[in-house]
């Protein structure tokens, strides 16, 4: 890889923390994230946070959410949601978010994989979604555009969203990872590329990395499953966040890569536990992606949070009726813009 | 999806692998353990009265310009001459469900671990797994051994759709055209993506004809290369064109499209100031073409290959015409093809698979 520049001053690196002792996700962290400011946001059922020494850290609370949001929307930030609120707050342009049990993943050549720099080659390159190209990511080094791309498309368009990969445990959804239990994720797949236009994927808040100021006001807590809990199994959070962010990203001609960087995921729950939990959220996806594959966004929504009301507007309209939980999602859309636009016009 | 490895099955009665030359078949050496089963059609373009030399021990069959005039008589105007486009004829001709296309600079490639890549084995894995064309899955082919559907895929669309082509890729020399080749003449692709992965529905790629292949039964009258080469405007735009018409067509008809592995060793660079010239008009046409590809539809009436290729070339002609009086005889030759595809291949309507 050749990377882009990375100024240590654009970069806030963001954590929802489930657990207290942070201690050693920090050590192993250390040597990529030790340059940048990180933003912990505490899980309100978590005790005090405990971070090492050397860090340049801010830690959020329950009662600096209150502070900034209000009590009645203090709870859109909580759970897997929490991290959002560091998104809300840090003025900085590009954010990297990953979950509190991943360590770094190796190369093949048995270094750690520096995400921060893969991530932000990723977004500092440009995106390619109108036409595939068959080696990928055109801009990696070695690598170009293949024969028979169309010229005017070669320079791409902004890349406003990276997401990246794991190793180990991989994000499957609890019935697949408990019908094969021992199945690990090894293969490392040495490419990222563009995630072409129209084309839905589900995101994975594990291991991501967006530009705060082209696509900030989309990457929102909105759907929160009625038993959503503290492991992945439990939650489509950030699946929903990702089909509003790539709806978007569609209209507003931003791109979306999907690749490296990994990062290797650690054992955390029980498949079988969460399996036996209402399946919810499998059920949701079903409505909820038929919907964003029709939905076309109107000529007059030209900034991220004009496009996130007329979602809103439209999961109202027309998955309402479906379940309540659309309807809460769409509420939440709202409320989160106007959080966000509130909280933009406190720096100016 | 197996939680166990289970072998490919070898399909030797059931694939064809289609080589079009004009030099010689030396490359076949190299390949001999892999494709020793199968029946070889061997597309002999240029002179035909120059004696192409086959390696011993293979079962081939061997077509030079003169078999495809007497064979298709006044309908031979459709294959190309002097360019490697001329292979279709071998697609038309095979009674074999599967094709397999390789040109002859394509070498055995080793895989990280320096092993042999066996290229046709998991081109027959890549089409005897389904296709995921309705939603990206971020962890690529969810059927390979090893990966799966991720948290979010939706689990009605888990079953897929079946696969018509499988697009494999190359190390060493890329596939660029020739602007690139001039700017970058030492550029090797050395990079080993372990991935294979549906291109989704709605987008066009590039298909390059080196290390190809598909379903002859769900796709195969699609798969028409066009005309290039002596006589035509335009060359190095054969596999580009069929794989615009057949991702048009999939997307209709709701079959699937794969990329990525296998990869095999390109080993020649063609001139790159030869590659310009053919390319040339293309450069320009093919800004043009995009949008009308990604434009195209298809009416739901035509259900058959057939039908949708048909329906294509009309929407060629009446878009296209204008562009280049080039694409009304593309348009022609698309409809002879078919008609020589039907003569040939009479027993049955190919009708979408499911």
């Amino acid at each position: 890889m050749s990377p882009a520049s990375v100024n240590d001053n654009e970069v806030d690196i963001v954590i929802g923390a489930f657990r207290s002792d942070l201690t050693s996700f920090m050590e192993e962290w250390r040597p990529i994230f030790s340059r940048f400011h990180l933003i912990v946001v505490k899980d309100p059922d978590v005790k005090e946070v405990q971070i090492p020494e050397g860090f340049d850290v801010r830690v959020y609370t329950e009662s600096d959410i209150v502070k900034v949001v209000g009590s009645s929307k203090a709870s859109l930030f909580s759970g897997y949601s929490s991290r959002y609120f560091g998104y809300l707050v840090s003025n900085k342009k590009y954010i990297i978010s990953i979950d509190d049990d991943c360590s770094p993943a190796k190369t093949k050549d048995g270094d750690l994989v520096d995400i921060v720099a893969y991530h932000l080659n990723n977004l500092k390159t440009p995106a390619t979604p109108f036409f595939f190209n068959t080696l990928y990511d055109p801009y990696q080094k070695g690598s170009d555009f293949v024969r028979g791309y169309p010229f005017s498309l070669r320079s791409g368009v902004p890349c406003a969203l990276s997401c990246g990969l794991w190793l180990n445990f991989a994000d499957y959804d609890a019935p697949t990872q408990a019908l094969k239990p021992d199945m690990r994720n090894t293969r490392y797949v040495d490419a990222v590329l563009t995630v072409p236009l129209k084309s839905m994927m589900p995101m994975s808040g594990v291991n991501i990395a967006f530009d705060r100021e082209l696509v900030g006001p989309a990457m929102l807590p909105a759907l929160k499953l009625v038993k959503e809990g503290k492991v992945r199994w439990e939650t489509m959070e950030d699946v929903w966040c990702g089909l509003v962010v790539k709806t978007v990203c569609d209209h507003l001609k931003l791109g979306v890569k999907s690749g490296i960087p990994y990062v290797w995921r650690n054992e955390k729950g029980s498949a079988i536990d969460s399996l036996k939990k209402e399946w919810e959220g499998v059920k949701l996806m079903e409505d909820a992606v038929p919907f964003f594959e029709t939905l076309r966004l109107s000529p007059s929504s030209v900034t991220a949070e004009d496009c996130v009301v007329e979602i809103a507007a439209a999961v109202k309209e027309r998955l309402g009726s479906t379940h309540a939980v659309f309807v809460s999602a769409a509420e939440a859309m709202v409320e989160w813009v106007k959080l966000w636009k509130a909280v933009r016009s406190l720096d100016h | 999806m197996a939680s166990s490895v289970t072998p490919t099955p070898l399909l030797k009665d059931e694939l064809d692998i289609v080589i079009p030359t004009i030099r010689n078949l030396d490359f076949l050496e190299m390949w001999r353990p892999f494709f020793q089963p199968y029946h070889l059609i061997i597309v002999q373009d240029g002179d035909p009265s120059k004696v192409i030399k086959v390696p011993e021990g293979f079962d081939y069959e061997l077509y030079n310009r003169n078999d495809i005039n007497r064979i298709l008589g006044p309908k031979s105007s459709c294959i190309s001459f002097k360019d490697s486009a001329c292979r279709c004829f071998g697609y038309m001709v095979s009674k074999k469900k599967y094709i397999f296309t390789i040109d002859d600079d394509c070498f055995v490639a080793k895989d990280p671990s320096g092993n042999d890549i066996n290229a046709l084995e998991q081109h027959i894995k890549n089409l005897l797994s389904p296709s995921t064309p309705f939603f990206f899955n971020t962890l690529y082919d969810p059927y390979r051994e090893g990966a799966d559907f991720v948290r979010g895929y939706p689990f009605s669309l888990r079953e897929g759709v079946p696969t018509a082509v499988s697009h494999g890729l190359w190390l060493n020399i890329p596939d660029y055209d020739a602007p690139t080749q001039l700017v970058k003449p030492r550029e090797r692709n050395t990079r080993f993506v372990d991935a294979v992965l549906t291109i989704p529905k709605g987008t066009l790629f590039p298909m390059c004809g080196m290390n190809l292949a598909f379903d002859r039964e769900l796709i195969g009258p699609a798969m028409y290369f066009g005309l290039m080469g002596d006589g035509q405007p335009i060359g190095r735009y054969d596999d580009m064109w069929a794989g615009w018409c057949i991702k048009v067509i999939c997307d209709h008809l709701g079959l699937g499209v794969k990329t990525g592995l296998p990869y095999i060793w390109h080993s020649k660079a063609s001139n790159p100031f030869v590659n310009l010239k053919k390319e040339y008009k293309g450069i320009y046409w093919q800004e043009e073409l995009i949008p009308f590809f990604q434009a195209a539809t298809l009416p739901k009436e035509c259900t058959t290959v057939q039908s949708c290729y048909k329906e294509l070339s009309k929407q060629v002609k009446a878009k296209l015409g204008k562009v280049d009086d080039y694409f009304n005889k593309l348009a022609d030759a698309m409809l002879t093809w078919i008609e020589a595809w039907d003569e040939l291949n009479p027993s049955k309507q190919l009708a979408k698979g499911k």
